[in-house]
């Protein structure tokens, strides 16, 4: 069964002149289909105004569509009547950590979406645990969420929507603000999320890093899905993603640019052991 | 400066009183206040200090943390005493030079002026520095929950409250980084007189309001995203329950409100009270 | 001209429960037209330092030397030193305020004491160095794109005319594309007005491409100082930090251990492949 769906989805905002009235309207997200199982890794790249980030705040109605419709679960987000059910199984993690977290104290802010959502106290004490220790912050409970690290802080904001038990995770570049061992932490919780607890993850971001173990690679510029496959089948499309104002991961681009000079390498190579392993393979036949 | 505000600066500890209810803080933190206007004399005092000191070495919260909250009001401390001392007429001058008296009344109030002013911050700084500002806007929208029957909008202001004391650390650290950034411009904040410095403050200002914003927009559709509508529906991870301590707490307080009330009453017929 | 440090000690909160020691005895030398990319993880010291070297932050102990200039002696114009040595924080179009991106960019020449023509002439020269031409001048700068206002920003040091400028991660949440166009016009500023650079940045796989000297802080200290070939070739110690080194390095060791005839040593795209090629040719 789909998780989420979207069909010919359009979003426009306005611009304003100096006097305030509209000047034009620009089209952030223009005629997007989307379909995305249940227990996928979704990652959703594109450069900064490529439209990601309008698109993941329709996939649990933040924003509603112009024109077009999207499902998550199966419920349509225009339906008010189901808005919070929409809600809690599409949970949303955003860019900057400091501004989500609610609460003062680490436990207090991953209780925050079960309190709202009406769970019995014993309950939300199991949740707020079970979240904690899904994104291993455990031991940080009782911690302010002002002395964490930037990998931490954004754990903490994981855990609470994990708290939620929502079915799909949406994580609108998660990692941007992070150095790169926070971005690391950040990752490997998402992934275990998707592993052992079958989340269903979509990933918005532009660190190309992240996203070779996703099960599928969305590029949008524009406002529309430009590539899409696995992360093999993209990143093998080198030229294609620097038009789009994207990079590709080092091991790939190195491989590129080897082939491009004569070396038969395969294409879509993206860890640099097996760049390692097929220079290796190709020395030993020559 | 702005970093000395104690205010909404938990301090976590395991006491007694970081236990204690927090409606039973918030009540003591008035009764306390109250009772710092109702004494009139040094035995007066000396209960409530006495009290606080009590309480303090409970908290077992260290003592420079209680007295960083001075140092914020230490202008408003001095300008107080100044005009306590300078201007209370009174029968016993003690000392007097140019067209300035000090008189005996006037070295009292201004001392027992200061005394209450300090009283008063230590006494809500205890308060916030053992309590999370969960707790104390919970208590608050407890306490204040005959209000909602009046139309008061009390979840939504206990909200607003703690989300204010959750940002106010980062945005003083945003200021903080945004007078280097603009020092590193050139900005001078120091020099001037009123209007200019005045004015100096608009290269700061603004960015830190377009901050607020920002971060307001941003936590506003956070929270949206958290399922967050209001107060209606909405369970408690930590609701409030008042258990043994607290009631013995409440004894506590009402035996001291009752120590300041003979002081005081007794003070009309005994001289030293 | 220069910058030395030397004993160089900072420690926050002295005196207190929560001494922290930012840094350690800090000895080091940046010479006239460098271009120097500082590393370290978070809470490396390396924000300090950078601090430090413009005067916003007072050593605990030690002297900084600009230009042979004690700047820690009596009377030292520091304001003078804050125009000669441009910092740049990160994200730092959240500093932005004016109207319009012309004013805001003179902002900084006006505090120097210029008169307003001469500062808007060098507001227009620093709008040109990157990238930002006439038809933003009166854009309010927040109308700007992401990548448009961190380059306002910068301009907005730069029309200090500083000898040296400090980035501190100036390319933090830009896009690959963004990222790439902002360190390819401090590299151009750097090779057509000569002006000193250090880079303060995560990535190693940045300053291994741009910068001619690493110098890598961690808990305080400068561990590693040198050409990026040489730092990186350090990368299990990096590691051990927290850091790593490029990717790039990781394939050629990897390579080199399997027995392949290439430069350990390469760090850059460009440079692995070159070796990779001619270890191929060889046979």
């Amino acid at each position: 069964m789909n998780m989420i769906q979207a069909e010919r989805v359009v979003y426009e905002y306005a611009r304003y002149d100096d006097e305030g009235n509209v000047a034009e309207m620009k089209r952030a997200v223009d005629g997007v289909d989307l379909n995305i199982q249940k227990g996928d890794f979704v990652a959703i790249l594109g450069h900064n105004g490529s439209g990601k980030s309008t698109l993941a705040k329709h996939l649990n109605a933040i924003l509603l569509p112009r024109e077009g419709t999207v499902w998550v679960d199966g419920k349509d987000t225009k339906d008010e009547s189901k808005l919070w059910e929409i809600r809690q199984s599409a949970g949303m993690v955003f860019q900057n950590p400091d501004n989500q977290i609610i609460g003062t104290i680490v436990e207090e802010d991953v209780g925050f979406g079960p309190e709202n959502m009406g769970v019995p106290t014993p309950e939300i004490w199991e949740r707020v645990e079970e979240s904690l220790q899904a994104v291993n912050m455990l031991k940080y409970r009782h911690h302010s969420p002002n002395k964490l690290s930037g990998g931490q802080k954004q754990r903490v904001a994981i855990a609470g929507v994990v708290a939620m038990h929502p079915q799909c995770i949406v994580l609108d570049e998660p990692t941007a603000m992070l150095d790169p061992n926070g971005r690391k932490e950040v990752i490997r919780a998402v992934r275990a999320l998707n592993q052992v607890e079958d989340i269903t993850v979509i990933l918005i971001t532009h660190y190309m890093e992240e996203v070779i173990h996703a099960d599928r690679v969305i590029v949008m510029d524009q406002g529309r899905i430009v590539m899409q496959g696995t992360p093999r089948q993209v990143f093998s499309r080198v030229e294609e993603l620097k038009a789009y104002r994207l990079d590709v991961p080092q091991a790939t681009l190195l491989a590129y640019e080897l082939r491009q000079a004569g070396l038969p390498l395969p294409e879509g190579i993206l860890s640099r052991e097996e760049l390692v392993e097929e220079l290796c393979r190709l020395k030993q036949n020559i | 400066m702005i970093k000395d505000i104690t205010l909404g600066q938990y301090y976590p500890a395991d006491s007694v009183l970081h236990k204690l209810d927090p409606r039973v803080k918030l009540v003591a933190t008035l009764v306390f206040i109250a009772s710092l206007f109702l004494v009139k004399s040094w035995v007066g005092y000396g209960a409530a200090t006495l009290f606080l000191v009590l309480v303090i070495r409970l908290s077992r919260v260290p003592f420079s943390f209680m007295v960083r909250g001075l140092r914020a009001i230490i202008m408003l401390l001095m300008i107080t005493v100044v005009f306590n001392l300078f201007l209370t007429p009174g029968e016993r001058v003690l000392v007097r030079f140019w067209k300035l008296t000090i008189t005996d009344e006037g070295l009292r109030t201004a001392m027992f002026m200061a005394v209450r002013l300090i009283y008063l911050i230590i006494g809500s700084s205890v308060m916030t520095l053992t309590t999370t500002p969960n707790d104390l806007t919970d208590g608050m929208e407890r306490l204040m929950g005959p209000l909602k029957k009046l139309r008061v909008p009390v979840h939504e202001v206990a909200m607003m409250m703690s989300i204010a004391l959750r940002f106010i650390p980062i945005l003083m650290e945003e200021t903080d980084k945004i007078m280097k950034a603009q020092i590193a411009r050139g900005a001078d904040f120091e020099s001037g007189n009123l209007i200019q410095k005045a004015k100096s403050l608009v290269p700061l200002l603004v960015p830190l309001f377009i901050s607020a914003f920002r971060r307001a927009n941003d936590l506003a559709m956070a929270m949206e995203a958290r399922c967050y509508h209001g107060g209606e529906g909405r369970t408690k991870m930590k609701p409030l329950y008042y258990e043994g301590r607290d009631y013995r707490a409440y004894a506590a307080l009402l035996l001291y409100l009752a120590v300041i009330i003979g002081i005081r009453v007794l003070g009309n017929y005994v001289r030293i009270l | 001209m220069s910058i030395k440090a030397e004993h160089l000690n900072y420690v926050y909160s002295p005196g207190t429960a929560y001494e922290i020691p930012a840094l350690k005895d800090m000895n080091l030398e940046i010479l006239d037209g460098q271009f120097v990319g500082l590393i370290g993880h978070t809470g490396s010291g390396k924000s300090t330092l950078v601090q430090h070297l413009n005067g916003l932050i007072r050593a605990t102990s030690g002297h900084l030397y600009f230009n042979g200039e004690d700047i820690y002696q009596e009377g030292y114009p520091m304001r003078k030193l804050r125009s000669q040595v441009g910092l740049v924080f990160q994200y730092p179009e959240h500093q932005l305020f004016e109207v319009d991106v012309l004013s805001d960019v003179c902002f900084g020449p006006l505090n120097q004491g210029l008169s307003r023509e001469e500062a808007k002439k060098r507001a227009k020269e620093a709008l040109r160095m990157t990238g930002l031409g006439e038809e933003y001048y009166s854009r309010s700068p927040f109308e700007l794109s992401g990548g448009q206002k961190r380059r306002a920003a910068i301009a907005g040091v730069l029309a200090m005319e500083p000898q040296v400028l400090i980035l501190d991660e100036p390319t933090a949440g830009l896009d690959p594309k963004g990222r790439d166009e902002i360190l390819d016009q401090i590299r151009m500023l750097h090779e057509e007005k000569h002006i000193t650079i250090v880079l303060v940045s995560h990535s190693m796989e940045d300053v291994a491409k741009y910068v001619e000297r690493i110098i890598v802080m961690n808990q305080g200290e400068a561990v590693f100082d040198g050409p990026p070939r040489q730092v990186f070739r350090h990368y299990q110690e990096l590691e051990q930090m927290g850091l790593a080194a490029p990717q790039v390095t990781y394939i050629m060791h990897g390579l080199k251990a399997k027995g392949l005839e290439v430069d350990e040593n390469a760090t850059t795209i460009q440079e692995a492949r070159d070796t990779i090629l001619q270890a191929f040719r060889k046979e």
